[in-house]
């Protein structure tokens, strides 16, 4: 599939701030299954977009800018083409082996009621597997959608006692809950395409992929209760949120900041909505 | 507890050569003489202002760390052979570094295991193949050593983040000479006064190629809230470098500056006194106020030069610390000169099981802890207390290693109106540089003011000592 993104972060504010500085973790990189046709960062303010990369094999790039006006404006846009690969991983960077990712960190810790929850669904099962088919599907059903109550420094741990949170939010607990089975987990952020016809999105998706011994590393969406296919744009990975996360920034002076994220998944043949 | 060796009268009781001249002088000098001295020197403390704050106490302002006037002396024989083993075990910390966060040939050697490492908190993945300049990571060490008999000295802990205590060693020297010039013209003592000339080389040494001849060095200090403010101020004031706090600092494309009336001016190492985690927002902590943020992207940027460099903490991490007699070997292809105290670790079931018979007899510390807390002393420990700890190392045995209780050396100590031996140890601070190792010759010696104590840390009661290395 040829899927189109469009990632539009607007920036207000009520007095000018003078400075702002943000890494990005907004480019995807190839592997087998993912093909990066064109991308593209445009930054509305003067300023040099240094790139790098991160621990995790994520393309970074940083900016200072000085922002003499009331806005300031970060346009990502590209094309990658994708292939369904039943979630399995092939042709990925990786820095790390995979035990690295049994780590624990603070949004993914596994408290008493991730520890049952974790237990309970392994249940009999002993292949990994299968344990995170079940998984998949069990912090689906028990974690219910709701953009309301979290936020992006919401922990594992408080999003399952709410039993309510965002795809954030259902990554992080699946993170937690993989890991204390001693499966070694990670945080994807990327971009999901949606086979409703609706490509106007609030924000970008998230999900997590697991190493399982003789298969390498496999996609888990906990938020659709599937594997990763062909509908998934893969853009970074990390231990959790914060390692993978599209914006870290901050800002100099400028007060009463706010934010407009607009996000456009689509097939490179629709129609982008406003 | 066996029988402790003392720095003055040695094992047998006569008293060693190097105290030779202290004891004289000792006999010479009435109590009331060394009692009105003592006073001086804390007035001369309060004048100067040397003081630390305590985390945790209710009532935590700033407090006079107790000095004691009789000094610690070591012979040069005595120097020569820390020294050695000091330089050893900085040279092997660095390359273990080096590897860690590079080819890791010692988890592939399966010297080390891949999981404590890879699990531990202060590994962090941020260094990974990051290069560093002259691949010296630890610029600034303290090493804590303890003694045990003439001959038999142990490394107590490597402490490769941001270690502090260097300040007193100046200090108290200064105020010794002031006090007791006397007392200094029996003895030849090596200097110690260089150190902010010797930190300083080592500073600028390991400035980025991209640096100027004359590298603009910093000292990044988290502000008058820490514990060790004093000394943040004290050593640039005698580096002759700027005092900076997080918000003094900026990065733009990927250089760091420092904003001055002149408008803002490169910086090219920076001396950080803050904690890896408060760094830069962007890497690390996000609610961090402390750091500057964009500084790791400029650092992997080979832009900065930041000592200690980021992730040392996988050094001396006391998880690891057992292992350091092993990293020396793997890298130096040498045995340890200095050896480590003997040390279980509660992870290895046979030692857990080893651990919990003999808690009563035993120190347990905490992996993660510092600075004396979260630490069982066994043999001081009542029913209540062993029975609480216990319970707190079978829930996480990983996160406790455990040693035998050290009968750590006295040294005599002035306590109240008279002269008794008290423990002691010793922190020396060894710079390393581009292509060189530096140690002044001294270090601050902690001692345990209460009798019988062996917890010589400043937040927990302890008093400081001069710390005297005899020229021959």
């Amino acid at each position: 599939m040829r899927i189109r993104v469009s990632h539009q972060t607007t920036y207000h504010y009520d007095s000018p701030a003078t400075r702002v500085i943000q890494t990005l973790r907004m480019t995807p990189r190839p592997h087998d299954g993912q093909h990066v046709v064109r991308w593209r960062i445009d930054v509305s303010a003067d300023c040099r977009l240094t790139t790098q990369e991160d621990a995790f094999g994520n393309i970074t790039h940083s900016f200072t800018a000085e922002v003499p006006t009331d806005q300031l404006d970060v346009l990502v846009e590209g094309e990658v083409e994708t292939q369904d690969t039943d979630g399995l991983l092939h042709g990925t960077i990786e820095r790390f082996p995979p035990s690295f990712y049994l780590r624990e960190t603070e949004l993914t810790r596994a408290d008493p009621a991730i520890l049952a929850f974790a237990r309970d669904v392994a249940g009999t099962a002993t292949d990994p597997i299968a344990r995170l088919h079940a998984l998949t599907r069990a912090v689906y059903s028990e974690v219910t959608f709701d953009a309301d109550p979290t936020h992006s420094a919401t922990t594992a741990s408080e999003a399952f006692s709410l039993r309510r949170g965002v795809c954030q939010d259902l990554s992080h607990v699946f993170v937690a809950a993989a890991r204390s089975l001693g499966i070694p987990s990670r945080y994807v952020g990327g971009y999901f395409w949606r086979n409703d016809g609706i490509t106007a999105q609030e924000a970008g998706h998230a999900w997590v992929e697991s190493h399982v011994p003789d298969l390498g590393w496999v996609a888990f969406d906990p938020t659709h209760a599937m594997c990763a296919t062909d509908a998934y744009v893969r853009v970074a990975t990390g231990l959790d949120y914060l390692g993978a996360a599209p914006v870290r920034g901050t800002r100099f002076g400028g007060v009463g900041e706010t934010l407009e994220v607009a996000v456009n998944v689509a097939q490179a043949f629709q129609q982008l909505q406003n | 507890m066996a029988e402790c060796f003392d720095e003055m009268k040695g094992a047998d009781g006569s008293v060693r050569p190097a105290y030779e001249g202290l004891d004289a002088w000792l006999r010479d000098l009435s109590p009331d003489v060394l009692d009105q001295r003592c006073q001086e020197a804390e007035l001369l403390f309060r004048r100067i202002g040397i003081t630390f704050a305590v985390y945790g106490e209710a009532d935590s302002t700033e407090r006079l760390i107790p000095f004691d006037v009789i000094p610690r002396i070591l012979s040069s024989s005595e120097w020569t052979l820390l020294q050695r083993g000091l330089t050893q075990r900085v040279k092997a910390i660095n390359m273990y570094l080096k590897d860690i966060y590079g080819r890791r040939e010692i988890l592939k050697a399966g010297v080390i295991p891949e999981d404590l490492v890879f699990q531990n908190q202060v590994f962090r993945p941020e260094m990974n193949a990051q290069k560093v300049p002259h691949d010296v990571y630890v610029h600034i060490a303290g090493i804590d050593i303890v003694r045990v008999g003439p001959e038999t000295f142990y490394v107590l802990e490597d402490n490769a983040r941001t270690p502090s205590g260097v300040s007193y060693m100046l200090e108290n020297r200064e105020i010794m000479m002031r006090l007791f010039p006397d007392l200094f013209s029996r003895y030849r003592v090596a200097p110690v006064e260089n150190y902010p000339d010797e930190l300083l080389a080592t500073l600028k040494s390991v400035a980025p190629e991209t640096a100027a001849a004359e590298p603009n060095v910093v000292l990044l200090s988290p502000g008058i809230y820490n514990s060790a403010y004093f000394e943040h101020s004290f050593l640039a004031d005698k580096l002759g470098i700027e005092l900076v706090e997080g918000r003094d600092l900026l990065v733009k494309g990927g250089v760091v500056y420092m904003r001055t009336t002149e408008g803002p001016k490169r910086v090219d190492v920076i001396y950080r006194r803050v904690d890896d985690d408060f760094l830069d927002p962007l890497a690390f902590r996000p609610d961090s106020s402390l750091g500057v943020p964009g500084l790791m992207s400029a650092y992997q940027a080979g832009q900065v030069t930041l000592a200690n460099a980021v992730g040392t903490g996988i050094a001396d991490d006391k998880a690891i610390y057992s292992y350091m007699p092993d990293i020396v070997k793997f890298y130096l292809s040498e045995e340890p000169i200095l050896q480590n105290v003997p040390t279980w670790r509660c992870r290895d079931p046979k030692h857990l099981s080893h651990v919990l018979d003999k808690l009563d007899e035993l120190v347990v510390k905490e992996v993660h802890g510092s600075g004396g807390y979260g630490m069982l002393i066994g043999p001081m420990a009542d029913k209540g207390k062993l029975a609480a700890f216990r319970t707190r190392i079978e829930a996480d045995p990983k996160n406790y290693i455990a040693q035998p209780t050290l009968a750590l050396s006295t040294c005599p100590t002035w306590v109240e109106r008279g002269v008794a031996p008290r423990h002691i140890d010793l922190r020396p601070f060894v710079l390393t540089g581009k292509d060189t190792v530096r140690i002044v010759p001294g270090g601050l010696t902690r001692v345990a003011l209460q009798r019988g104590s062996l917890v010589v840390n400043s937040s927990q009661g302890g008093g400081t000592k001069d710390t005297w290395v005899l020229d021959t």
